[in-house]
């Protein structure tokens, strides 16, 4: 049998699968469908601080192999979050990463204060604790924060520092395309103490509504996910894990087991799978045994033998 | 996997989809169809037009790729049927009026089927099609072609208005109906993606909030629904 347990950021997983933000909800629509104890881990829904309202106008449209999304971190708050989410994430034994996004450097902090707080005291009432803060510093939809701070090396320091400090939960940042230099936005991290890198996040992408002679998106640009982004992802993922000696999570149009591997290959220690799951709402359930029978067709005992070898 | 029965052309793009197998869905709700393998990205939200023993039946109109794949299929072909999915039309209370324009029949068949004691008006722009089933099971079907069905109806009339159809009539209807007594529930349409509530990208905002079309739609009562975003589709 071949075993697909795996450590990330000194958190144990049952295998290297996780659920991308904002494609998993906070798991419930996907509870109804399969046991999500199959999982890896779920990383959550974008959360901010404060409650947002999202995007106005067309949120998800189709391109040719791809998806392009502008929901605009749509959220309950984070406060809503732990009060009402929360408590049945715990239930679905499976890790649980929290994805956090901001529109300041203070909304960020205190974002991560209080997600630690309730993890804290979750764990001292005997019961789950948060597993990891994924720092959303890539989302290109929404005006303040989001993307302005993943552009540039030096503003995503203070984010990554401020956050760094305000939480002793495992850390993970989440990496856009559209990082003027990617490996030094790595290396950042890295020094920063961040204990892990999510990539990549949407690329920033358009369309345009002929006929209406707009853009389709009311935020004129979107972002693109899917199989269409796997290429450039997959080449990011092994830039950057060949730069850094933390784990990369690699994420990009990933829909099959041999996507998987890929990335593996190129370096991730782990994935995610973000617009596969609608693609195939059940892929969370099958993607593990599929992965599992390709090693074993392939001659592969354990990720281990094959992570980074590109 | 379901095994198509039959798929007919009803008019220029029009298509009815028959599938087999036991289906139970109330009126309004929707499946996620798929009859292809990673192109198109997403699975496409389809009405249920139809329910009968042993079989279940979607009305839709070909207009872009997953369309064209679905009027593709031949009886025994398979394909995938996730569902149902959403909140449908809610059981109507008195005098009940059900109102469709053009595609926005689609989801009407299986209400005028469970509703026998209602009027049924059905508009078109062109030439109507698909109403011979709808007279089939029904004693009181108006079809109008040209203008606006709306102006064939008196809301005040009714105490329950179903109804679905392009945004202007949603957005008429919504507007006569103010003030009537007439309570008016819509099915609307967004571009969706996962079709079971996780993405958030078919929201709609009424009453100021945001819900989303697949889970807490598609059908609304009129409330203080925010067209724009339909009309973004």
């Amino acid at each position: 049998m071949i075993s697909l347990a795996c450590e990330l950021a000194g958190v144990q997983l049952s295998n290297p699968i996780l659920m991308a933000s904002g494609t998993f909800g906070f798991g419930k629509p996907y509870a109804a469908l399969y046991p999500l104890d199959k999982l890896g881990g779920i990383v959550t829904k974008g959360l901010t601080l404060q409650a947002r309202p999202g995007n106005t106008g067309t949120r998800v449209f189709e391109t040719d192999s791809g998806l392009i999304n502008s929901i605009g971190l749509e959220n309950p708050g984070i406060p809503t979050f732990l009060e009402r989410e929360w408590e049945e994430m715990m239930q679905y034994g499976t890790a649980i990463i929290v994805n956090l996004g901001g529109g300041s450097i203070r909304e960020y902090a205190e974002g991560a204060m209080l997600i630690t707080e309730a993890s804290r005291e979750s764990k001292k009432n005997g019961r789950r604790a948060v597993d990891m803060i994924e720092l959303n510093i890539s989302c290109p939809n929404v005006k303040e924060g989001g993307l302005q701070y993943g552009v540039d090396t030096d503003r995503a320091r203070e984010v990554v520092r401020a956050v760094r400090m305000a939480t002793d939960l495992p850390l993970l940042v989440k990496l856009s395309p559209s990082a003027r230099d990617l490996t030094e936005m790595a290396r950042m991290c890295e020094a920063e103490g961040a204990d892990g890198l999510s990539l990549i996040n949407t690329i920033q992408a358009m369309a345009i509504d002929i006929r209406k002679k707009r853009s389709v998106f009311d935020g004129l640009y979107a972002g693109l996910s899917g199989p269409a982004i796997k290429p450039i992802a997959l080449r990011m993922v092994h830039q950057v894990s060949h730069a850094v000696d933390i784990p990369v999570i690699g994420i990009g149009g990933i829909a099959s087991a041999e996507d998987i591997l890929e990335f593996i290959m190129a370096g991730a220690a782990a994935v995610q799978i973000g617009t596969y799951n609608f693609m195939r709402l059940r892929a969370g359930a099958a993607l593990e045994d599929e992965l599992r029978e390709l090693m074993a067709q392939e001659g592969i005992r354990s990720l281990d033998e094959i992570r980074g070898i590109i | 996997m379901a095994n198509v029965l039959v798929n007919n052309k009803l008019a220029p793009d029009i298509y009815q989809l028959t599938v087999e197998g036991e289906y139970h869905a109330s009126m309004g709700q929707f499946y996620m169809l798929r009859c292809w393998g990673a192109f198109p990205v997403l699975s496409r939200p389809i009405s249920v037009h139809d329910i009968n023993e042993g079989t279940i039946s979607f009305l839709y109109r070909v207009s872009g790729t997953g369309t064209r794949l679905l009027s593709q299929l031949k009886p025994g072909n398979q394909l995938q049927l996730e569902g149902p999915l959403g909140r449908g039309f809610p059981e109507p209370e008195g005098r009940t009026a059900i109102i469709g324009g053009g595609m926005g029949i689609a989801p009407l068949l299986l209400a005028a089927r469970r509703l026998p004691d209602s009027r049924v008006f059905l508009g078109f722009a062109g030439d109507p099609f698909a109403v011979s089933a709808f007279h089939a099971i029904h004693a009181d079907v108006h079809v109008v072609s040209g203008g606006t069905i709306a102006d064939y109806v008196e809301p005040s009339e009714y105490d329950t208005i179903l109804a679905c159809g392009p945004v202007p009539l949603m957005e008429l209807l919504a507007h006569r109906t103010k003030g009537t007594g007439a309570k008016l529930f819509f099915s609307v349409e967004k571009r969706m993606a996962c079709g079971i509530g996780a993405c958030s990208g078919c929201t709609v905002r009424i009453d100021g909030v945001n819900r989303r079309v697949c889970v807490e739609g598609p059908v609304f009562s009129a409330g203080e629904v925010d067209f724009h975003d339909l009309l973004s589709l």
